[in-house]
C-alpha cells in the first residue's frame, strides 16, 4: 500500500507567488515518495539558494537547505556517508546550470543514485528578475535591459553529454506526466535529472503557462526511443514551436557507490566502525 | 683523523627526476632504524622534471629540531648543486658526484674538503644507477652500517625480483668498493646511536594517521601542495582504514562534500592549500550556521595567490580567522610538532563533534612536508568523542537545534524515524525553520545566535592554560607557532648552552584564544620577540587583539625557505647585545649560496653550467 501522501505534507506551508509552477513541482514529488511507498525519514532532501531551493522547508522528510549553487556536493557527501538514504535534491536554473554547474557536469559523470529536480523558470526569481543560464537569447530582463547577449544553455544536451543515466524534462502544467518523470527519476539506479518547466508568473513574461502550453509536446507519443542517445541527443536541441516533455534518455550504468572500494560490501558508510584495530599494522610503514 | 659529532647535515642534490626524494627518504629510514634522530626537509620547485631538488638530511644522536643549515657530506646529482653548495660544505666534509656528467674545479669546493667523483658507467654500466652508488661510496666516507639500507633496498625492489635487488646491491657495492680504494674515510663522523626503534613520518603522513585514529570516516580533497600528501596517504590506505576518500572537480566541491557526508553522520574532514581554502570560506559559515562538525586541514604554502607552491609561510591565520561572512563558533588549532599533528588532529575531530562546529588544523609546508623521527604515537589511547547524539526519539518531538544551556543541541542523523527536520544555511528557529522569509523576528535571531555562539564559553573553558617553556627568569621570550616552534626550542637549547637562558611562547590552541591568561603570563616577560614566517607578522597582531599584549620586537622570513637556525641565532645575539628600546622589525633571507651572476641550467640533460 503507498504511503499516504500527507505524510509528506511539511510542517510551512508554501510562500511561493500564486500561481507559481513551483507548486506543481511540490506536489509531484510528494505524489511520486508517496506512490513508491518511501518512508518520510528515509529521504533527504537537499537544495541550494533560490525560490525554488525553499522546497525542503515544505515537505516532510530530512532537508538541507544549503548554499547557492552547492546542493550537488552536499547531496554527494550524504549520500556517500549513507547511500540507504532517499536523496532527492532540488532548485533552480540560477543555483544549478549558473553557479552551481561545475558541481552538474561532475555529478552527472559519477552517477550516484540520485535525483535531480531542477525548477526552471529561465530567470533569477529571489533577486527580482535577473537573466539566467536558461534565458533565452535576446529577452529582455532586470539585469538585460537591451536583451540577453549569451544563447541559452541546453541542461537536457549538457547532462546527456556529461554521463547522466536519466534525463527527463517536466512541465509544471501536466502534472500527472510531471509525477510520472519523478517517481520513474527515483526508481532509477543512477543520476537522473528532471529539469522541469516551471514559469515564473512574476518575472518571466515570455516563457509563461501559455508559451508552453502551446509548443510542448511529449516524446512517448512520437515513439521516441529513450535508449537511443543520439535520438535524444538530437531532441535536446529541439527549441521554438515544439518543445519535447518526457523521458529523453534513460541506461543502466553502474552507480558510483556500486565500484567505491569502501562501500563494495554494501554496508553504509554511517553503519561502519572505525577501524581502530588497524593502526598498529597502518603504523608499520613509518618504522 | 677523524672527528666525531653530535649530528651531521648530509644533502642529496640534483634535478627533479634524478630520484633524490627515493634516495634520501631510504637514507632517512636507514638511519632511523639504526637509531639516529632524522630531520629530512625536502627543497623543491614547482617542476615535474628538472629544475632544482635539495634533500636537507640532518641526523643526530640526539632529537634534532630543525633541517640545520650545516653541510659536511653533499651528493652532487648536477654541477648546478656543485655551485649553489660546493663553498658551504664544512672542513672535513665530503663531495660525491658522478664524474661522467660534470667536473668540479678546485675553486668550486671550500678548502679541505675531500672530493670524490665516481665513474657510474664504468662502475654499474647504468646511468640510473648513479643514486645508489653514491649512497655506497656515502656509506663509506661515513663509517655507517650499511645493513639498513640494503634491507630497506631489499624491501622495496623484492616486488621486482631478486635480479633487481642485486642490480642495486651491486650498484651499491661498487661505489662503496670505489670510495674506499680512490678516497679515504671521512673525517666527520657521527656518534654512537643510542639504537632505539623510533619512527619516521611526514607531518601530512600523521594528520592522515590521526584522521583514521581519530574515527575519520570520509575525507574529501583538490589536489593542492603542500597538503596533496595528506590525500595520497589516506587514499593508499583507505579501504584499510576504512576511510572514503573522495577527490571533487574543486574545493568548493570538496567541503560541501565533507559537510554533506557529516550532516548524514560520519566523521568527515578535508585538507587543501590556502589557496583551496580561500574558495572554501563560504562553507565553512555554512558548517558554522547548519552546526555540521567538520575538520578542514589549511597547510600554508607562500602566498598571496599562487605565490610559492612548494614553499613555506605562515601567512594565513587571518584567513583562517575570518573565513567566511558573519559570526559563527569554530576553532582553530595548530600543531607544532609532528606527534601534535598525530594528536591534534584527533583532537579537531572531537572537538568538532562535541560542540558541532567547523574546525580548521593549521599547518605549513615545513611542518606538513618534512620527515622527522618521533619516539612514538599512542594508538592505544585514543579517545573519540561523538558528542551528543540521539538514536531514536520514541514518538517525542525532535527539535534538531533546541536551545540548551552549552548550546549544544543532539543530533540525530537522517534516516531515524519520527525525527525529519529541516537544517538551513538561513537563519532558522530551533525547528531549523526559516525566520529569513518573515518580515523579522528580532527575538528568534537574537535567541539562535546566542544559542551557537555559547558553545565557545564551554570550548575555550576545556582548553589547557597558556604557558611560557623554559627558564622563569629568562632574558628573552621567544613568541611563535607552528612550524617555528622547533626552531625556537633548537634556539633556547643553543643559546642555553652559551649562557643565555631564553624561554618560548607558542600558542597551538589559536581560536578560541585564552585571552586574559596570556596577557598575565606574558606579564611576567623581560622582553619579547616574535619570529614567524610572514611579512605583517599576523600572530603578534593576533596576541595583541586577544590579549592587549604588544610584543615590541620582531623578527620575519617570507622567502619562501625554513628558518635556518645559524641565522636566527645569530640575530638573537646580536640583538641582545642591542637591547633595543623602541620597537623593532627584521627579516631574515635563506643564503643560496651562489655567485651574484649564476644562471641556473634550465633544462635536464644539459651537461654543461655557466658559472663565470
Amino acid at each position: 500500500m503507498p504511503t499516504n501522501i500527507k505524510e509528506f505534507q511539511g510542517a510551512v506551508k508554501p510562500d511561493w507567488c500564486p500561481g507559481c509552477g513551483d507548486y506543481g513541482v511540490l506536489n509531484a514529488l510528494q505524489r511520486s515518495l508517496a506512490d513508491l511507498d518511501i518512508a518520510p525519514h528515509n529521504v533527504l532532501v537537499v537544495s541550494g539558494i533560490g525560490c525554488s531551493s525553499n522546497l525542503p522547508g515544505f515537505i516532510r522528510a530530512y532537508g538541507f537547505h544549503s548554499l547557492h549553487g552547492r546542493s550537488l556536493p552536499i547531496a554527494t557527501g550524504a549520500k556517500l556517508a549513507n547511500h540507504a538514504l532517499n536523496v532527492v535534491v532540488t532548485g533552480g536554473d540560477g543555483d544549478g546550470y549558473g553557479i552551481g554547474v561545475g558541481h552538474f557536469v561532475h555529478t552527472c559523470r559519477r552517477n550516484f543514485d540520485m535525483t535531480y529536480i531542477v525548477m526552471d523558470n529561465q530567470i533569477y526569481g529571489l533577486t527580482t528578475g535577473q537573466a539566467s543560464p536558461t534565458t533565452e537569447k535576446d529577452i529582455r530582463t532586470k539585469s538585460t535591459p537591451e536583451g540577453v547577449i549569451e544563447i541559452s544553455l541546453s541542461p537536457i544536451a549538457l547532462a546527456l553529454t556529461c554521463g547522466a543515466t536519466y534525463v527527463a524534462r517536466g512541465f509544471s502544467g501536466e502534472a500527472a506526466h510531471l509525477s510520472q518523470l519523478i517517481k520513474g527519476a527515483i526508481e532509477h539506479k543512477g543520476f537522473a535529472l528532471v529539469d522541469v518547466f516551471s514559469p515564473c508568473v512574476t518575472y518571466n513574461k515570455h516563457n509563461t503557462y501559455p508559451w508552453f502550453k502551446e509548443r510542448v509536446y511529449k516524446l512517448e507519443d512520437e515513439k521516441h526511443d529513450s535508449t537511443n542517445f543520439q535520438a535524444a541527443l538530437q531532441r535536446s536541441f529541439e527549441w521554438g514551436n515544439r518543445i519535447p516533455i518526457g523521458l529523453f534518455y534513460k541506461v543502466d550504468r553502474p552507480t558510483y557507490e556500486d565500484e567505491e572500494p569502501t562501500l563494495r560490501g554494501g554496508v553504509p558508510l554511517v553503519k561502519q566502525a572505525v577501524q581502530s584495530d588497524k593502526l598498529a599494522s597502518l603504523m608499520e610503514e613509518f618504522l | 683523523m677523524s672527528e666525531t659529532r653530535a649530528d651531521l647535515g648530509i644533502w642529496v642534490s640534483g634535478a627533479a627526476g634524478d630520484g633524490i626524494a627515493a634516495s634520501g627518504e631510504s637514507f632517512s629510514k636507514a638511519c632511523t632504524r639504526t637509531g639516529y634522530h632524522v630531520f629530512a626537509y625536502n627543497s623543491y620547485q614547482s617542476v615535474i622534471r628538472g629544475g632544482h631538488v635539495c634533500m636537507h638530511i640532518r641526523i643526530g644522536q640526539q632529537r634534532v629540531y630543525t633541517h640545520g643549515d650545516k653541510l659536511h657530506y653533499l651528493l652532487a646529482l648536477n654541477q648546478d648543486s656543485v655551485a649553489r653548495y660546493g663553498k658551504r660544505i664544512e672542513p672535513g666534509g665530503v663531495l660525491l658526484f658522478n664524474k661522467d656528467k660534470f667536473q668540479i674545479k678546485p675553486e668550486q669546493v671550500a678548502p679541505g674538503v675531500q672530493v670524490i667523483g665516481l665513474p657510474v658507467m664504468e662502475l654499474v654500466g647504468n646511468q640510473l644507477m648513479q643514486n645508489i652508488a653514491l649512497m655506497g661510496a656515502l656509506y663509506f666516507v661515513l663509517g655507517l652500517d650499511q645493513k639498513e639500507f640494503k634491507g630497506l633496498i631489499q624491501e622495496r625492489f623484492a616486488k621486482k625480483g631478486e635480479a633487481i635487488v642485486k642490480t642495486n646491491f651491486d650498484a651499491f657495492d661498487k661505489g662503496f668498493e670505489y670510495a674506499k680504494t680512490n678516497g679515504k674515510p671521512g673525517e666527520l663522523r657521527i656518534g654512537k646511536s643510542d639504537g632505539k626503534r623510533r619512527l619516521l613520518a611526514s607531518g601530512n603522513a600523521l594528520i592522515g594517521f590521526g584522521a583514521v585514529a581519530g574515527g575519520c570516516k570520509f575525507y574529501a580533497a583538490y589536489p593542492m601542495t603542500p597538503a596533496s600528501s595528506i590525500l595520497h596517504w589516506l587514499v593508499k590506505n583507505a579501504v584499510k582504514a576504512g576511510v572514503l576518500v573522495k577527490q571533487a572537480e574543486d574545493e568548493i566541491a570538496v567541503i560541501n562534500m565533507t559537510v554533506g557526508a557529516a550532516h548524514a553522520g560520519v566523521r568527515a574532514m578535508c585538507g587543501t592549500a590556502g589557496g583551496g581554502f580561500a574558495l572554501m570560506t563560504e562553507a565553512v559559515g555554512e558548517a558554522g550556521m547548519t552546526e555540521t562538525p567538520i575538520v578542514v586541514a589549511e597547510v600554508q604554502r607562500g602566498g598571496p595567490s599562487t605565490g610559492l607552491p612548494t614553499k613555506t609561510e605562515q601567512a594565513d591565520l587571518f584567513q583562517l580567522l575570518g573565513a567566511s561572512q558573519g559570526e559563527f563558533p569554530k576553532a582553530i588549532l595548530a600543531p607544532r610538532t609532528l606527534p601534535e599533528c598525530y594528536s591534534m588532529t584527533i583532537e579537531a575531530l572531537n572537538l568538532a563533534e562535541k560542540y558541532q562546529i567547523p574546525v580548521m588544523l593549521c599547518s605549513d609546508l615545513y611542518l606538513s612536508e618534512r620527515n622527522e623521527t618521533l619516539d612514538g604515537l599512542d594508538i592505544t589511547n585514543v579517545k573519540i568523542d561523538r558528542g551528543e547524539l540521539v538514536s531514536e526519539v520514541n514518538g517525542k518531538p525532535y527539535r534538531r537545534f533546541l536551545d540548551t544551556k552549552t548550546g549544544v543541541s543532539p543530533r540525530v542523523f537522517p534516516g531515524t524515524p519520527g525525527a525529519t527536520y529541516v537544517t538551513a544555511t538561513d537563519e532558522h528557529d530551533q525547528d531549523g525553520v526559516v525566520i529569513s522569509d518573515v518580515f523579522t523576528n528580532p527575538a528568534v535571531r537574537v535567541k539562535m545566535m546566542e544559542k551557537r555562539m555559547r558553545k565557545l564559553d564551554a570550548l575555550l573553558a576545556s582548553l589547557p592554560e597558556p604557558e611560557l617553556e623554559g627558564p622563569a627568569d629568562a632574558v628573552l621570550t621567544l613568541v611563535g607557532w607552528g612550524s617555528t616552534y622547533q626552531v625556537l626550542l633548537e634556539a633556547q637549547e643553543v643559546l642555553g648552552r652559551e649562557g643565555i637562558k631564553v624561554n618560548i611562547f607558542a600558542p597551538k590552541y589559536l581560536y578560541p584564544f585564552k585571552g586574559e591568561a596570556t596577557a598575565k603570563l606574558l606579564s611576567k616577560a623581560k622582553m619579547m620577540l616574535a619570529i614567524e614566517a610572514n611579512y605583517t607578522g599576523q600572530i603578534s597582531k593576533y596576541i595583541r587583539m586577544e590579549s592587549g599584549v604588544t610584543i615590541q620586537h620582531h623578527l620575519h622570513k617570507y622567502d619562501g625557505e625554513p628558518f635556518e637556525i645559524g641565522q636566527v641565532v645569530d640575530y638573537i645575539k646580536q640583538f641582545l647585545a642591542k637591547k633595543p628600546t623602541t620597537p623593532t622589525v627584521a627579516s631574515l633571507v635563506s643564503d643560496e649560496g651562489l655567485p651574484a651572476d649564476f644562471s641556473p641550467i634550465a633544462m635536464p640533460g644539459a651537461e654543461a653550467v655557466r658559472v663565470h
